[in-house]
């Protein structure tokens, strides 16, 4: 017991929390981790849902927070990666083994959209990103391997140490473990050479260079690590539904997990949790006033956009 | 031996020639200024040295390569540093974070290494800190390190920027008007500095200023350009005297 108290203490300061914040952490993990015990299969659903998105919101931050850059077609890189995971399975390949490829090709299509336009402005980029988006969603509607409008179906179900994974409560777990990796590789990047690189081109791209720092490479590692995070949740999400279709990797999804990332706070670790979090659970809590949520939803975007434009996470620095 | 070779530059900005045949050369340890009236094109021949912008015609060698239209980036990994005129500090990170900044051509860890934390990352790590704190020790602003870099008074502001371009380790150090808004200790500071950095590191120094009193007292080698050409060189003395330069500066005595 003394072991792990001392484990969270180390953890907590890993994070820069004080010892109330570092409480807090461990209820709400502990709540987490037991959620399955005591919720039914439709808040788990939902649950799984919002870790889902914090993946995503966590691979984008890196892209939007960190490094500075609009990606307006991020469901690209979860589109790459699902259908990769989906087509491969579908050839026989074990799930697991997929997963390799399909961040292996999130990654060279992260280089394909990357490496000819990071050199753009920023509103640029967010055009030519949104366009991307739009290419492979209608891309893979055409094509015979990616199974046209109708998608792919039937994806089987992973198994792990002979257990198929198979339940709500499987891919809970499994999504809550991507959620920590995801954090521990957010938080180790932030305080890393390369992290810094990233907010060195953000405050100042001039200076920066004036530094040393190549800037399109620089940047072009922030979308191959952004591309990675998106493939990895496809091809998870993929095993998950059994089913993808196009629609899925819609533009609205695109600007759903930007959302999330801009609400919590770009940058923010915390922030892309929160946002993520908030944009999949305020739907389904206010499920009773029907149609009447999206536009409760939409309002309360624009006031919390008014009032704290720097996102709902407060700043790290004073 | 030059360390610098600059041989008939040329800039043009459409109709505009900003530098016109410009060549000097730059000898390996000395302390040279680059003067001229306002609008000469001082920053423009400073700006293609260092990469931001590209010049039209000549050639710049550097340590005898080629430099001449080459990315910022590659000129400061091949050991030549610059300051700004307006400071470009990274506002919202700490005075150390910034001179950090300064070590990152100098080491190379990577996507992999920032995950996975082997331990000649976290030596890396260190390296980084080490040096940088070193670099600021030497401005003498080390008590600073963890204050942002916003919240300083302007003379510790500029103290960052020549930190952090220590921190690239240089061989050649570009000083765009490091005088500029410094009061008259601090101005005395900066000339110790200067021949600290040249005595103690063993850096050239190339700077652009506009205080004739530091330029006079620092330099050991004076360019004059105006309209973009060189109108004379020198020491310090034979430049003072040099009628072309006064005309450049004052105007003709005929024109009053």
């Amino acid at each position: 017991m003394g072991n792990s108290v001392g484990l969270m203490d180390r953890f907590r300061k890993i994070l820069g929390l004080r010892k109330t914040q570092g409480i807090l952490l461990a209820v709400l993990s502990l709540l987490v981790i037991l959620l399955p015990l005591v919720a039914n299969n439709y808040i788990e659903e939902v649950a799984t849902n919002t870790l889902f998105y914090i993946v995503l919101a966590l691979g984008l931050n890196i892209v939007v927070g960190y490094a500075g850059l609009v990606d307006l077609g991020y469901a690209a890189f979860f589109a790459v990666g699902a259908y990769t995971t989906g087509i491969f399975m579908k050839f026989g390949l074990n799930f697991w083994l997929t997963i390799p490829i399909a961040i292996l090709f999130s990654v060279i299509a992260g280089i394909i959209i990357g490496g000819p336009t990071l050199r753009l402005r920023s509103d640029y980029l967010a055009i030519v990103t949104l366009g991307f988006g739009e290419i492979t969603r209608i891309t893979a509607r055409n094509l015979k391997i990616t199974g046209g409008a109708s998608g792919l179906v039937g994806i089987q179900r992973p198994s792990i140490f002979g257990h198929i994974l198979n339940q709500i409560t499987d891919f809970y777990y499994l999504f809550l473990v991507l959620v920590v990796l995801a954090i521990i590789i957010a938080i180790r990047l932030h305080n890393s050479r390369l992290g810094r690189a990233w907010q060195y081109i953000r405050e100042d791209e001039d200076a920066a260079e004036a530094m040393g720092i190549d800037p399109v490479k620089t940047k072009l590692y922030a979308y191959m690590i952004g591309a990675s995070f998106g493939g990895i949740a496809g091809a998870f999400f993929a095993v998950k539904m059994t089913a993808i279709s196009p629609e899925t990797f819609a533009f609205t999804q695109s600007a759903l997990i930007l959302l999330a990332v801009i609400l919590g706070g770009m940058g923010k670790i915390p922030g892309a949790i929160l946002g993520a979090a908030f944009l999949v659970l305020f739907p389904e809590i206010f499920r009773g006033i029907g149609q009447m949520r999206m536009l409760l939803f939409g309002i309360l975007l624009v006031i919390i956009m008014i009032f704290r434009p720097q996102g709902l996470w407060p700043e790290r620095k004073g | 031996m030059s360390i610098l070779e600059v041989k008939k530059l040329t800039l043009r900005f459409g109709g505009l020639t900003a530098v016109s045949n410009l060549s000097f050369e730059l000898e390996e340890n000395t302390i040279m200024s680059l003067i001229g009236p306002n609008g000469a094109g001082k920053t423009s021949a400073f700006n293609c040295l260092t990469g931001f912008y590209k010049g039209s015609e000549g050639e710049i060698l550097f340590k005898g390569q080629s430099i001449f239209r080459q990315k910022p980036y590659r000129i400061t990994k091949l050991g030549m540093a610059r300051t700004f005129q307006n400071l470009r500090l990274f506002k919202d990170m700490t005075v150390l974070e910034n001179v950090m900044s300064g070590m990152h051509s100098r080491t190379s860890a990577g996507i992999f290494g920032a995950i996975l934390r082997p331990p000649s990352q976290l030596r890396e790590e260190k390296k980084i800190k080490q040096v940088s704190k070193e670099c600021l020790d030497f401005v003498g602003i080390l008590d600073k390190e963890s204050r942002l870099a916003r919240n300083l008074a302007y003379g510790d502001q500029r103290r960052v920027e020549w930190a952090r371009a220590l921190a690239t380790q240089p061989q050649l150090l570009l000083l765009d008007e490091p005088a500029a808004g410094l009061n008259q200790d601090e101005k005395d500071q900066l000339v110790s500095l200067i021949r600290r950095i040249r005595k103690d590191l063993g850096i050239t120094v190339l700077l652009i200023e506009h205080d004739m009193g530091l330029v006079m007292k620092v330099s050991e080698k004076i360019v004059v350009i105006d309209y973009g050409q060189k109108i004379a060189e020198g020491t310090a003395e034979e430049v003072k005297n040099n009628p072309r330069v006064i005309e450049a500066y004052l105007g003709k005595e005929d024109e009053e």
